[in-house]
């Protein structure tokens, strides 16, 4: 029978939370490295049971931590972030150039061929692979030198590499964001990247709205069915690109507000994306108090309120941008967790919700394996 | 043998109780005891002391014999009750919350 396991990042520790296919009934195992943040964890699509942990502390920097029997035990792997020669410099919030500086990891990706293959995305942006499970990190240079770096600045929350994807169909392409810089391209394996932001505008952010580089990407996602069809969520915009991210148009339609932080897709249905729209950038949580999950099933544009199962008044939480993701069972679940602890769950692709733990850490990170 | 208590999360993170102890030949610096101190638990590199730089994190302190060290220069000796193994080094936590 199919199981899911819900690795989940908070702000003092990580959490595991399992079920079987039916989700109904979840056991909650942690905390593991109480009292630390993390990040981001995920687990290796080719052995399952490898888990990666981004564990950060403003005290003691970095840890690496990997796990390879489901989080039972924990080991700490390799936590040294060199960039490759001298960084160079980049733009500050006042304006100035500052030295690049590693702060922490904000996402893991395993890699789709090799078990023992993973990236990281890092702030200060750069991009970083291991070849042996994490024990030892390289800098995949080209995402620095082939771009416009100087240009690149931080959001609020720093300047981090913090989404990674790799074509499942095309294992050479990869994507990653960066706020604020932008949405980046390679179709080599990650040795060169090009920018990939036609499209996007952001008027309250950017002198030149349509500058090429320095928007605030929050999060993008794909389908494994349709790895050419890409969907942002941008600091403002909802986005689509249905050519690989060369251009970009706004599908925000009818949402109550196009800002948020993550977006995902179904499992089996291109067409059909989740957002969470918070009121705006200086608030944070949703409009008018009521947690809504919108749906798209036409690719964007038109949007319906999820709502059955979760808060509709008073409720004053944020999603950040990687704490939601889907399962893969035939009837796809979507997960997403929330500053106040929360970690909600749909089994039936977003109709009803129901909270598969209430009380947690403020969530940073959810990811989802679906094990059989 | 140096003394060296460390702050919970490293002890945990190292599996050792409060003290550590250290063998260490030549001088007993502040270098000579984290250098050592990292090579019998590399898994507490770059958490002491930033990788890049080679110094002492913010938010951590280095005391020993009721004195901060944390801005001494690392290649000084330590006192002597730290070199004899009288007084533990310490590496303390900065204070935080609300």
């Amino acid at each position: 029978m199919s199981r899911v396991r819900v690795l989940v990042g908070t702000k003092k520790g990580a959490f595991i939370l399992t079920s079987d296919g039916k989700r109904a009934s979840w056991t909650v195992e942690g905390p593991h490295f109480a009292g630390f943040e993390i990040y981001h964890m995920k687990g290796s699509p080719l052995n399952p049971d490898r888990l990666y942990a981004s564990q950060t502390s403003s005290w003691f920097g970095q840890i690496m931590q990997r796990s390879d029997d489901a989080g039972k035990t924990w080991e700490p792997v390799g936590n040294e972030f060199a960039y490759d020669g001298d960084p160079g410099l980049h733009l500050w919030y006042d304006g100035s150039q500052k030295p690049w500086k590693f702060t922490r990891v904000w996402h893991v990706e395993p890699s789709l061929d090799d078990a023992e293959t993973v990236y990281a995305g890092i702030e200060d942006a750069a991009l970083f692979v291991s070849k042996d499970g994490g024990k030892s990190w390289q800098e995949m240079t080209g995402l620095r030198t082939n771009t416009n770096t100087e240009k690149w600045q931080p959001g609020a929350g720093g300047m981090g590499v913090h989404t990674i994807l790799i074509d499942p169909t095309r294992h050479e392409r990869m994507y990653v964001a960066i706020s604020a810089a932008g949405v980046f391209r390679s179709d080599d394996g990650g040795k060169t990247w090009a920018v990939k932001t036609k499209g996007l505008k952001s008027a309250y952010e950017l002198p030149d709205p349509k500058s090429e580089v320095g928007h605030c990407v929050h999060r993008i996602a794909m389908n494994a069915k349709a790895p050419n069809v890409l969907y942002m969520q941008k600091h403002w915009d909802v986005l689509r690109s249905d050519d690989a991210g060369e251009n970009w148009h706004d599908v925000g339609g009818n949402l109550p507000s196009d800002f948020g932080f993550p977006i995902d897709v179904h499992a089996h249905d291109p067409k059909t994306v989740y957002v969470v729209p918070i009121k705006s950038d200086s608030e944070h949580f949703p409009p008018e108090g009521k947690l809504r999950v919108y749906r798209s099933k036409s690719g964007g544009d038109e949007w319906e309120a999820l709502t059955k199962g979760l808060p509709q008044s008073d409720c004053y939480v944020n999603i950040l941008r990687d704490a939601m993701a889907v399962d893969t069972l035939d009837s796809c679940g979507v997960y997403f967790g929330t500053t106040g602890g929360q970690v909600y769950g749909s089994p039936d692709g977003g109709d009803s919700w129901s909270p598969l733990v209430r009380d947690l850490p403020g969530v940073l990170s959810v990811e989802v394996q679906t094990l059989s | 043998m140096i003394r060296v208590a460390l702050p919970y999360h490293l002890r945990n993170l190292a599996k050792v109780g409060p003290e550590v102890e250290l063998e260490i030949a030549g001088p007993i610096t502040q270098r000579t005891v984290l250098d050592t101190l990292e090579a019998r638990y590399p898994m507490l590199r770059g958490l002491i002391r930033d990788y890049a730089t080679g110094r002492r994190r913010p938010f951590l302190r280095f005391y020993a014999c009721e004195e901060d060290y944390s801005n001494a220069d690392p290649d000084d000796p330590l006192p002597a009750a730290v070199a004899e193994g009288r007084e533990p080094y310490l590496v303390i936590g900065a204070i935080a919350g609300g």
